[in-house]
């Protein structure tokens, strides 16, 4: 057996999401910089406010999660946030999350790593930590306020957003993990260096080596292990660095459009990095019934993708309302222009 | 700002945690561990629902020195459901959307940075209730 499951049932006690209110059209892009003839690969991307950051977002995902779950703080053992805009280079993000929501000082808190998959790495360690009886409850996070360069094609899609997890024994859960599995290879396809402001990456090599080699053999190898075909699903949720690649992947694997469409947000907010899939995730959570399967699929440049089979219980419909929900924080939009984006993200540089 | 001041008040700046009155029954924030109303001592935490309302407002054109970032903003008195009325920047809302009475809500936020190489400051700030989209 390749898949992963702990000997204990586990799943999702909760989730909350968090999105920031401004859009940067993906038109006000190509017209700075491409003369209105570029290829538009979102409609607009989110972007985090100028008093925003991984920190402040996560803080409100976290109070939502909490809100829905109606658990103690003090009873997470874990407060771990994925991300590659940690804002601090040595000093955790997580300290300060676990702080302002409570669950000080008896908890593990820590800041995981791996590009676009650091997210979904924390929410497998969470399921580790609670399936072998460590814990109780833990917290993991997926959150990012992604830089593109300038004028390059990442700009468009480089977003704002993400979504926390409580995870926790299964029967308290509102959908449980029937399995999980990780395909990780050494794959240059997208790196930052220390003290650059903008990554690097490998152009069109990011695309059949990369996404969608990892995401593919991710998600099948679940599959056949569980015994799932694509119709066993009701929705299915792959990391969407655009609109493109997502749909691209379902297609080929099988899935339906209404399978991918409620999860698919990169149209409306773009590329949240780590948080993608996870907020994707969360916005079908919003609307799941009992009964109903969930194939969710990260990918993390570097590479790697964690595959997950969420199956929802009868719990899910009791939480749902409990907090603000993921198309919540997409409906509250304020456009921006150009020149309040580059403001609000510090890319002047006074001379 | 003072690393120990900054650490002292942590819970009150991230949390909105101030302090129950345990003779009289009142709320106070920020903490001050004597409640103000009856004169006894006042220790025990208490976490504030972060809900309220604009009692009054300013707008900030000419800011004070690390809150350039932001202008122009608004700077609220903002009444708690609790009855507190506390001091805070409000966020997410352009200045002229602002009335007296508008209901508002808790979130933590960047007060400021100091420096690119000292601390990041997080403090509560208000901002309009979020709205539900009816699906
Ligand atoms: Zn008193």
């Amino acid at each position: 057996m390749t898949i992963m499951k702990p000997l204990r049932q586990v799943g999702i006690v909760s989730y909350g999401a968090y999105i920031p209110r401004y859009r940067l059209p993906a038109q006000e892009i190509n017209r700075i910089w491409h003369g209105n003839a570029g290829l538009l690969p979102v409609k607009a991307k989110a972007v985090p406010g100028p008093d925003e950051d991984t920190i402040t977002m996560s803080i409100e995902a976290a109070r939502n999660a909490l809100r829905r779950a109606q658990v103690d703080p003090s009873e997470l053992r874990a407060v771990w946030i994925g991300s590659e805009s940690h804002p601090y280079a040595v000093k955790p993000s997580s300290t300060i999350v676990a702080e302002a929501i409570g669950a000080t000082p008896q908890t593990l808190a820590g800041d995981w790593e791996f590009a676009c998959k650091a997210g979904t790495e924390a929410l497998q360690a969470a399921i580790a930590l609670v399936g072998s009886g460590m814990a109780h409850y833990a917290l993991a996070i997926g959150m990012d306020t992604a830089q593109g360069r300038p004028g390059d094609a990442l700009e468009y899609t480089a977003a704002a957003g993400g979504a926390a997890y409580i995870v926790g024994p299964g029967e308290e859960s509102l959908a449980l993990l029937e399995g999980s599995f990780s395909f990780v290879t050494n794959t240059p396809d997208f790196w930052r260096r220390p003290y650059q402001h903008y990554p690097q990456h490998g152009g069109r090599f990011t695309g059949q080596p990369a996404y969608f080699r990892h995401s593919r053999e991710a998600a099948q190898h679940l599959m056949e292990e569980l015994g799932y075909k694509p119709e066993d699903f009701a929705y299915v949720v792959f990391h969407q660095p655009n609109v493109r690649f997502p749909t691209r992947v379902a297609k080929e694997l099988g899935f339906r459009p209404e399978q991918v469409q409620p999860g698919l947000l990169s149209p409306e907010i773009g590329n949240a990095y780590a948080g993608s899939s996870l907020v994707g995730l969360s916005a079908v959570l919003d609307i799941a019934q009992p009964g109903q399967r969930i194939l969710q699929v990260s990918f993390g440049s570097g590479a790697g993708s964690d595959a997950f089979c969420w199956l929802i219980t009868e719990r899910i419909n009791e939480r749902q309302n409990l907090a603000p929900k993921t198309r919540d924080y997409i409906a509250r939009r304020r456009e921006i222009d150009y020149g309040l984006y580059v403001r609000y993200r510090g890319k002047l540089l006074m001379h | 700002m003072d690393i120990s001041a900054y650490w002292r008040t942590r819970k009150q700046r991230l949390s909105l945690t101030g302090e129950i009155c345990p003779h009289c029954g009142a709320k106070l924030f920020p903490p001050r561990d004597i409640c103000p109303h009856c004169g006894k001592p006042a220790r025990t935490p208490y976490h504030f629902s972060g809900r309220g309302t604009v009692y009054s407002f300013s707008i900030v054109y000419n800011p004070p020195e690390g809150f350039e970032p932001f202008v122009p903003y608004v700077v609220a008195l903002v009444k708690l459901e609790e009855g507190s009325l506390i001091t805070a920047q409000l966020t997410d809302v352009e200045p002229e959307c602002v009335y007296i009475g508008m209901p508002v809500e808790m979130v933590t936020r960047k007060m400021r940075e100091e420096d690119e190489d000292g601390l990041v400051i997080y403090n509560y700030k208000f901002r309009p209730v979020l709205q539900p989209t009816s699906l």
